[in-house]
């Protein structure tokens, strides 16, 4: 309960933002938060909150993990990495062969987003492959 | 008979319309309730986070004037869903995959648990720390040099 009352103002704050499937449970002496926000700045406005509560996330005694929901009508993503090309992968993981890549700032193609950490795409020179999903943003 | 159709009318001013009623009572709930009313009858959605705050926005729903009743359909999230934490096998995987573009940053799984060296810039922890966490680790133990 100590945890819930630690972390009162960011469950407040996801109630207040909408966030849908929010679950709060405790576990061993961790808080885990789960739930969907509508946009990426729900997200981070949600992590700002927790950065609040615990500077630097130094507590290790919360696991906030709220995705952010994807219109299943959306097919093309920008290519938002710092400022180097994407790799495109044979499989999803970063142990898996380079088969292409996509420049940054490029709108590609989604072909698959079965999982949440990679995405399958295809770039316009009709190049297929995974993406690390981190570094894709959907375009509405 | 005026006195009739004047009864009628001073009967019909006094009750406030649905959207009145919505109003108030939205006013009064906290953020995160959603308030929706029907001829009288008030139904409430959203989350809260445990029982007494739900009784406690069917308490205001139900003290409006006008209300006939009260549909309480608020999901409570302190509830009992699993905790799903990650098998290690997958989670080594997922955390190298994360961690691949933090070059200063070692990451360490064991028994669900991703423990975190070395350094990092403020602005990227939060990156980094997001995820991590969408990996269903146990725990994040970060233990990094914030610079």
């Amino acid at each position: 309960m100590a945890l819930q009352d630690k972390y009162k103002g960011l469950t407040d704050a996801a109630i207040a933002a909408g966030i849908t499937n929010l679950a709060v449970r405790e576990q061993d002496g961790i808080l885990y938060i789960d739930g969907t926000a509508n946009d990426g700045a729900t997200k981070d406005h949600l992590w700002e909150v927790y950065n609040q509560t615990d500077p630097n996330f130094v507590s290790g005694d919360l696991v906030l993990n709220v995705n952010v929901s994807i219109n299943a009508a959306v097919t093309k993503a920008k290519v938002i990495t710092q400022s180097s090309n994407l790799n495109i992968r044979k499989g999803p993981g970063t142990d898996q062969p380079i088969v292409g890549k996509a420049a940054h700032g490029e709108i590609i193609t989604l072909v698959n987003r079965s999982t949440d950490l990679w995405w399958l795409v295809r770039t316009n020179d009709g190049e297929e492959g995974y993406c690390y999903a981190q570094y894709l943003a959907p375009q509405a | 008979m005026p006195l009739v159709i004047a009864g009628t009318l001073f009967l019909a001013s006094c009750k406030p319309k649905d959207a009145a009623i919505q109003a108030a009572i939205q006013a009064k709930e906290p953020a995160g309730i959603v308030v929706s009313v029907e001829k009288g009858q008030v139904t409430l959605t959203g989350h809260v986070l445990d029982e007494t705050a739900k009784a406690n926005a069917e308490k205001i729903a139900t003290a409006e004037k006008g209300v006939k009743s009260v549909l309480n359909q608020l999901t409570v999230v302190t509830v009992e869903k699993p905790i799903v934490i990650a098998a290690d096998t997958t989670l080594i995987k997922n955390v190298a995959d994360a961690v691949k573009d933090f070059p200063s940053v070692k990451a360490d799984v064991k028994d669900g648990v991703v423990t975190l060296t070395g350094t990092v810039e403020k602005t990227t922890l939060i990156k980094l720390m997001q995820l991590l966490s969408t990996l269903n680790p146990k725990k994040i133990e970060n233990k990094l040099t914030v610079k």
